[in-house]
């Protein structure tokens, strides 16, 4: 489970997808690890306007990174400043939360993480 | 099992009903095992936890093969939903899970027309691939971001070790060696376990969708607009008098007359397919099968395992001592799958016929006047 994926995940519940409190789910007793990942500026350029910048900016504190700063990089900047590339791209694309658990801001339900699987099946009580 | 037919949805005329109950009597024994110790009904359960619901069907699956058939008893249609939820689960999850392997090894050439519709995605879009199982499309554009999920664990575990082969040091090299997709730069990919009716994406995060041959496993009619209806909260809204972000689905057709396996207009819709498990999986890579895949209409499928009624003769050969697992298939047929994508609340943005299936690009109905007040 990468964090870049983080970024486009919220809660299966459906009655917590109208909350914006399900969005980003709180990793929980994380183990991270990191994959080697060539590097690849034009994807994460493109990928940019894409991100949820202020949920990656909590995720990214949650899991013990240096602070993002407040406000995404342009396109232009990011594809100046190598030293962003890297890290975005090491945070995002590299990173991978391996064994722990997301947790709903919402509802509070636990979504286990084993071997980099992230498992959204539902008890019943909840679908 | 001679029967495995039988019409399940009410809203399309069928005479067929006694076939219908005598169909329904498979999933029960796993119906009543899955509502033993919660009564009243929905409640939770240890066989609500769905991985080890889903053993469980594989274990009575594997049993009811060994036992040459199912056991029979009770005669309730799945009326309700979570009838049709447990009928699924021995139907369709449980035997995924049993085949997992086998069926991913007969499952690595994308389609060519779902791989041209990744291909025509904007540079640094974001995917989502619903019932991705083994992630064979997930790599096939390496500009795009995707996340597969399937709601298969073995699948998903498969999807997993092949995402990481892709983005490995050597993922262009892994990447021809294991189907030729991935060309260029490294791929980075993610999968995950998901209902496709309990999606955990967020809504309109996404660029596009696929689901290619997962919908036509749903037992509902109201399940299967359902999940149509999911995908369509996935993708973007588009810009004012703009198309979307656009979902690509696949299903298996009724009309397949010119397949092996004969089916027609005149078939019946709801069938149970046999898969033919064999213990020795190594006649799946001989040459013979790999010239000819494709999703699931593909007739390597058929040399694999699938076929109604008639035992398969090449690949999988059955013994008596291979496993049988019935998979449930709600063959579409022409126009039907519009009609779902309309009842959605969708659009179609095209549609059509490709090699034994059903496809339609569908989108959200443009809105009119939902981004003016956004922008105000």
């Amino acid at each position: 489970m990468k964090v870049l994926t983080l970024n486009f995940l919220t809660c299966a519940v459906k009655t917590c997808k109208s909350s914006s409190d399900s969005f980003p789910l709180h990793p929980k007793d994380a183990e991270l690890v990191s994959d080697d990942v060539e590097l690849n500026p034009q994807l994460l350029v493109n990928l940019l306007p894409r991100i949820d910048w202020k949920a990656l900016r909590t995720t990214s504190t949650e899991l013990g990174f240096p602070e993002l700063p407040e406000q995404p990089p342009t396109a232009e900047e990011l594809e100046a400043d190598e030293k962003m590339l890297k890290d975005l791209h090491t945070l995002l694309v590299e990173t991978q939360m391996n064994e722990g658990k997301l947790v709903c801001g919402h509802c509070g339900h636990e979504y286990a993480v084993r071997e980099g699987i992230a498992n959204f099946l539902l008890p019943s009580h909840l679908v | 099992m001679s029967r495995g037919r039988g019409r399940l949805t009410t809203t399309l005329a069928s005479p067929s009903l006694a076939s219908l109950k005598q169909d329904l009597t498979d999933p029960l024994p796993d119906r009543a095992a899955a509502t033993l110790g919660l009564m009243p009904a929905p409640s939770t359960t240890p066989s609500a936890l769905p991985s080890s619901s889903a053993a469980d069907a594989v274990a009575k699956l594997t049993a009811a093969a060994a036992a040459g058939g199912g056991a029979e008893t009770g005669t309730e249609p799945p009326a309700a939903e979570a009838d049709a939820e447990a009928y699924e689960r021995t139907h369709v999850h449980g035997v995924y899970e049993a085949i997992a392997p086998h069926f991913s090894a007969t499952r690595y050439k994308p389609w060519p027309a779902v791989a041209s519709f990744l291909h025509a995605q904007p540079a640094g879009g974001v995917g989502f691939d619903v019932g991705c199982g083994n992630g064979k499309y997930l790599g096939v554009n390496p500009g795009v971001f995707m996340v597969g999920s399937d709601r298969s664990p073995s699948l998903i575990g498969l999807a997993r070790s092949r995402c990481k082969q892709l983005q490995g040091p050597h993922g262009n090299a892994a990447g021809a060696g294991t189907g030729g997709e991935a060309s260029g730069a490294a791929v980075a990919n993610d999968v995950l376990v998901a209902d496709g009716l309990s999606l955990p994406f967020r809504e309109r995060a996404a660029d596009f969708a696929i689901c290619v041959a997962v919908i036509h496993h749903m037992s509902t009619q109201a399940r299967r607009q359902d999940a149509i209806r999911q995908l369509l909260r996935c993708v973007k809204l588009g810009e004012v008098g703009q198309i979307g972000g656009q979902v690509l689905v696949y299903v298996w057709a009724l009309e397949q007359g010119n397949s092996r396996r004969g089916w027609d207009e005149t078939g019946e819709q709801d069938l149970l397919v046999p898969w033919v498990l064999k213990s020795q999986q190594k006649k799946q890579k001989t040459k013979k099968v790999t010239q000819d895949q494709g999703i699931a209409g593909g007739s390597a499928a058929t040399k694999s395992g699938e076929r109604p009624l008639t035992p398969p003769t090449e690949g999988a050969t059955p013994s008596h001592t291979d496993p049988v697992f019935q998979r449930y298939y709600h063959l579409y047929r022409q126009g039907e799958l519009e009609e779902d994508v309309m009842a959605a609340g969708g659009v179609v943005v095209s549609s059509g016929y490709e090699r034994d299936n059903w496809w339609v690009v569908a989108a959200n109905e443009p809105s009119h006047h939902g981004h003016q007040e956004a922008e105000i």
